[in-house]
């Protein structure tokens, strides 16, 4: 039987606020523990929490960007279980009224080896923000668990889709997008070594043709593309085959084991109902007005959709590298910044995607660590522009500004890199090879088009690779014209 | 909705509460009689109107993103039954 798999995704994303979602504590990562737990996060009695502005208007943010209705009106309710990290014995979430309700986000999936891709839109059930538990940190002492309460409280936002992803490549391709556009639109800082950005990943299998959804499982806290590629790949083959040998699938929480690469059944899955959600009666309702969302508009960045678009038509880019250019915020404001600096678009655009680009990888940096800034780059463009260097020579001082040996017309002038324009320079140096070669320069009246080049080859070598190619095939064209 | 004995110890578990046979069976009464309660309040004609999820008619506040919260770890585990290296330690918890 043919089987098609069905995913949606959960991923909780940590917004990028100074404070706690419900307390004035800090956010701030990696800091000894409980320093950063008040009487809030501790859950001490009586204490009451007052909602963080900035997570709202991160959330606000969001919705704008994946073209979602913003709840005029949305309510915090208590999501209650029992666990040591969670000291009030219940968890701060939205529940029926989320603040951000349905949108979309358009995904580009790769298909084969040679950079194809098609497009698909994926449906954003909701989004909502809700606080973060706590740490336990077992086996520091025997027989216990110790607690640290700095990250309870932490705001999050849970991003949830439809189940419309029907492949490993299409779940990769939204987790990958999205993990970009919330660190464009700057509300999340995307560390997912920190666990700043976690994907639950619902996988269930359906015989292909038919439309009832199987039963699912869900891999918990995938906090790498790899791991998620390979944790839906090994479940989808696990689920097809258990239903193939005959077997059922029980509803159930999984976790990936990266060393064996396989998902194993966590507990099974409690009913929803089991959380007993209320409203918080702690907490008013959420009121967004009309103004509020216009307001945090205002500070949007241009959305990389919209940015594409712009290369395209201001730029003359093509399609494929005006993608290329806008997949991250770092390498399209890198860009911007070095057309900003008097660079053309085109060959800034080549740059970019092209020697800075394979340099960063081979050196596993990141372009907002580029140690060839891009006003240094734009400098260089601008001397390939106006002749001084060529084509070759630039490769050279892009080679020299990296390992930081000085500024752009120090080093051309340090390597004596400076292409020669002079014609009479030039038309000297081109006396002397045809002189030198009257072989070639008989083969090439004889009819012999190979010949010229020989004969610009020899130029360029007498001229030390300085000469200015263009002229010199001008030049050369007039004298033996 | 009618509730049995098997439902209370459910939601006595769910609650960590421990209760006995006894104190079940009493419960039962209670939450049934509760129950009841809403079933007459169910008759009511409740179409269009907004579902009420607080008692005041008001918006919540909002509070500036600035931290204003020190640290206190101190004088808040001096009240803790045990700590080690800043942690609060509890009996041991593995899934």
């Amino acid at each position: 039987m043919e089987w098609e798999v069905v995913i949606g995704l959960e991923t909780h994303t940590q917004l990028k606020t100074n404070t706690k979602i419900f307390s004035g504590a800090s956010t701030t990562y990696g800091a000894e523990p409980n320093t950063q737990a008040c009487e809030v996060s501790i859950a001490l009695p009586g204490v009451l929490p007052v909602l963080n502005k900035e997570a709202v208007e991160c959330a606000i943010k969001f919705g704008l960007a994946v073209d979602a209705d913003i709840a005029p009106r949305s309510v915090f309710a208590r999501k209650n279980y029992f666990y040591p990290d969670l000291p009030k014995g219940y968890q701060i979430s939205q529940y029926e009224l989320p603040v951000v309700g349905k949108g979309k986000l358009t995904i580009q999936v790769p298909a084969g080896k040679h950079g194809e891709a098609y497009e698909k839109t994926i449906h954003i059930t909701r989004a909502h923000l809700e606080e973060d538990a706590g740490k336990s940190v077992h086996g520091a002492v025997e027989g216990m668990s110790g607690i640290d309460l700095n990250r309870a409280g932490t705001p999050l936002l849970e991003i949830v889709t439809e189940p419309d992803m029907r492949s490993a490549a299409e779940a990769v391709a939204y987790a990958k997008k999205l993990h970009e556009l919330v660190q464009w639109i700057g509300i999340c800082d995307g560390n997912m070594q920190e666990g700043s950005f976690r994907c639950d990943v619902n996988v269930s299998v359906r015989p292909k043709g038919t439309e009832k959804l199987g039963t699912r499982r869900e891999i918990k806290n995938l906090n790498s593309f790899k791991f998620m590629q390979q944790a839906i790949e090994y479940e989808t083959q696990w689920q097809i085959d258990t239903l193939e040998d005959g077997g059922k699938i029980q509803q159930a929480t999984v976790l990936f084991n990266p060393d064996t690469g396989e998902t194993r059944a966590m507990r099974s899955k409690e009913e929803a109902n089991d959380y007993r959600y209320f409203p918080d009666p702690d907490l008013l309702p959420l009121v967004v007005s009309d103004e509020d969302k216009a307001r945090v508009r205002t500070h949007m960045p241009e959305l990389p959709e919209a940015m594409k678009a712009r290369f395209e038509a201001a730029h003359g880019l093509s399609s494929y590298d005006a993608a290329t250019l806008t997949a991250s915020r770092g390498t399209a404001d890198y860009f911007t910044a070095v057309v900003q600096a008097g660079a053309e678009a085109k060959p800034a655009a080549n740059w970019v995607m092209g020697a800075l680009s394979a340099k960063l990888n081979a050196e596993e940096k990141v372009i907002t660590d580029s140690p060839v800034s891009a006003a240094q780059l734009a400098q260089l463009l601008k001397r390939i522009q106006d002749n001084t260097i060529s084509n070759n020579a630039a490769k050279q001082v892009f080679e020299a500004l990296w390992a930081g040996e000085g500024d752009v017309d120090t080093i051309i002038a340090a390597k004596g890199l400076k292409q020669e324009s002079d014609t009479g320079a030039i038309e000297a140096i081109i006396d002397e090879v045809l002189n030198a070669n009257p072989a070639m320069v008989e083969e090439f009246k004889a009819g012999k088009e190979k010949a010229f080049n020989a004969l610009v080859g020899q130029a360029m070598k007498a001229s030390k690779g300085k000469a200015n190619p263009a002229q010199v095939n001008e030049i050369l064209k007039k004298k033996l014209g | 909705m009618a509730l049995n004995i098997e439902d209370i110890h459910r939601i006595a578990y769910l609650a960590r509460i421990e209760i006995n046979e006894q104190e079940a069976a009493s419960t039962l009464t209670k939450l049934s009689g509760i129950l009841g309660l809403i079933e007459q309040m169910q008759a009511v004609n409740t179409e269009g109107i907004l579902p009420m999820s607080h008692s005041q008619d008001l918006a919540q506040r909002l509070r500036e993103d600035v931290v204003t919260q020190t640290n206190q770890r101190e004088v808040f585990q001096a009240i803790a039954p045990m700590t080690e290296h800043g942690l609060y330690l509890v009996p041991k918890v593995i899934e």
